[in-house]
């Protein structure tokens, strides 16, 4: 177990950010939080890369405990935080450099991994150029080159992709796969993008602090069991009362319309709009993915969290981010 | 706890940036030849010299000591600003402690001051000083103890800071304060008894009188040094010590 933590709670004042947790991560494997904003994933990497102590629990990371050996920690792990944590003022050989001396390397080492990692980001071409004049790709990109440069047996990254457009995250991910292979790496990950958490060998599902589910990604999806079926009528509520009595299926409020779960969906269609009194104004089938797994699980959809709710989670983001940064 | 490599490479950065950024040497350099060639020209006619010394050359010790205050402060508020930028993280997580980080801002902080305060030395042939290699020596030694005080004090102030709303406060309720408080442009002892108090306390007092002490070397108050050179030494090195642990201290819990 490359990475083990029993029991680990975090608290901010009367906020309890992370709640007794527990799971643990096999060398090799690469492992996701999945949760919307504010679950507490952060929190939980800020404890794990020693930026914050634990208010009880353990955690270890290849051996070393989080609390009682911070600096050995340190050196086994690299990190990719949600904001870019380059120096826009300096260039791409500079950051690198500056992190290798941060973390002891050996000077003609440090120089051939510098070139090395470079290669391997595509980013060869722009070592001297300063990072200011990088699109948000190519910053991650180099971050993620930075934080494998040392060593590190274990590679956080937290929310890897978060503002990226779909392409660049999916080169983003083609680069991280490329070099967990190569390095041999283990991967702790959160995000909030379900189709990122896909990238992820086995997934814990946070929320509000806690874990509620965990497993392989299709090991998850059979908790929605059958496929998900999107009507929008012109009498939601009354169409809820009819559902219930001709199908005995609850059919719930999301996003302005219904949301249910059968089995065979495509055959299901048909009888349903055939029973409902009312118009149907829209109708949508859906295979199970996971954000209908934490749907499932919560209540919620995590996107609805960050459409719904833009503003309140853009200040839970920064607040979280201070915090993490105090 | 002191490791050399990280405290180098975090000297390295900060010059690598302090070059790059022309406009910030440019800004350093331009604020004390106003205060000289304008100020000082302009309040000559007022007062007479005294002991052989204008006014002119009376201010002069004072704004090395301006050019250190307003370089410290600005080297070490970029702790801020690597806080808000993220870099801060990249240093906050590495096998480092945080005394190393801070004595890398210290020192670095210390060298760019110390390097604006002997770029203003060019100045001295207008100003009809003569200084010898011995007195040039002797600034830059000076220069370098009063920098590092005000450097190590920048950083405490900056590890209290969480954002750069707290910049202009700072700016306009200390070091303003501290400038016009100082002796840099008038002789303390002869301000009313309140203010008087206020100048005893501040550092750069003692930074700009023992400047004074090189420079003005045969000036008596009120233009020439009004405290002991042993005094003014002490001071400057007591407050840095005091600074610079505090800093660390306020470093290690904030982070």
């Amino acid at each position: 177990m490359i990475i083990k933590v029993q029991n680990l709670s975090r608290q901010f004042k009367s906020l309890t950010a992370v709640d007794n947790v527990s799971f643990s991560v096999e060398e090799g494997e690469v492992f996701g939080f999945l949760g919307p904003n504010g679950a507490g994933k952060t929190t939980t990497i800020n404890v794990l890369c020693t930026l914050l102590a634990p208010t009880s629990g353990n955690a270890s990371i290849a051996g070393f405990d989080c609390r009682a050996q911070p600096d050995q920690v340190r050196s086994s792990i690299g990190l990719i935080f949600q904001d870019t944590t380059l120096d826009t003022g300096l260039t791409a050989y500079e950051n690198l450099k500056f992190h290798a001396y941060l973390y002891n390397l050996d000077r003609k080492l440090a120089e051939k991994r510098i070139d090395e990692m470079l290669e391997v980001v595509e980013l060869t071409a722009r070592k001297r150029d300063l990072i200011k004049n990088f699109s948000g790709g190519m910053k991650r990109r180099l971050e993620i080159a930075r934080g494998l440069l040392h060593y590190p047996r274990v590679l956080f990254l937290d929310e890897p992709t978060l503002g990226l457009d779909p392409q660049t995250r999916n080169t983003i991910w083609e680069f991280i796969n490329t070099l967990r292979q190569r390095e041999r790496i283990t991967v702790f990950m959160t995000t909030h993008y379900m189709e990122e958490a896909e990238n992820c060998g086995r997934i814990a599902i946070i929320d509000h602090g806690r874990i509620i589910a965990e497993g392989t990604p299709a090991k998850l999806k059979e908790l929605v069991r059958g496929d998900i079926v999107r009507i929008s009528t012109d009498d939601d509520p009354k169409a809820i009362a009819e559902i219930k009595g001709t199908f005995d299926i609850i059919a719930r409020n999301e996003n302005g319309g219904l949301f249910l779960e059968t089995e065979r969906g495509e055959e299901f269609i048909p009888k349903l709009i055939h029973s409902l009194s009312m118009r149907t104004r829209s109708v949508s089938l859906e295979k199970p993915t996971l954000n209908d797994v934490f749907l499932k699980l919560t209540g919620r959809t995590i996107r609805d969290d960050v459409l719904r709710d833009d503003k309140e989670v853009t200040r839970e983001f920064v607040r979280s981010h201070r915090r993490a940064q105090r | 706890m002191i490791q050399l490599r990280p405290i180098y490479v975090i000297c390295l950065r900060e010059f690598i940036k302090f070059f790059r950024e022309k406009s910030r040497l440019l800004g350093t350099l331009a604020r004390p030849v106003l205060w000289l060639f304008v100020v000082g020209n302009g309040m000559s006619s007022l007062i007479p010299p005294r002991d052989g010394f204008s006014y002119l050359q009376f201010i002069f010790p004072g704004m090395i000591g301006m050019t250190i205050l307003f370089s410290s402060i600005f080297s070490s508020i970029s702790i801020v600003w690597d806080r808000e930028f993220g870099f801060m993280k990249e240093m906050l997580v590495a096998p480092i402690s945080r005394l190393s980080i801070v004595i890398g801002k210290a020192v670095s902080g210390t060298f760019i001051s110390v390097a604006q305060a002997v770029i203003i030395l060019v100045l001295i042939p207008f100003l009809g000083i003569q200084i010898t290699v011995m007195q040039f020596f002797e600034v830059v030694a000076v220069a370098i103890l009063v920098s590092f005080c005000i450097t190590s004090m920048g950083i405490l102030i900056a590890a209290q800071l969480t954002s750069f709303d707290g910049f202009n406060i700072i700016m306009n309720f200390l070091v303003m304060p501290m400038l016009f408080l100082s002796g840099a442009m008038y002789p303390v002892t002869s301000m009313p008894p309140a203010l008087r108090h206020l100048t005893q306390i501040n550092p750069l007092t003692y930074g700009i009188d023992a400047f004074k002490h090189v420079l003005l070397r045969n000036g008596t108050p009120p233009l020439g040094p009004e405290f002991p050179l042993a005094l003014d030494l002490l001071v400057v090195t007591a407050i840095s010590i005091i600074m610079l642990t505090l800093a660390a201290l306020s470093f290690r819990k904030k982070e």
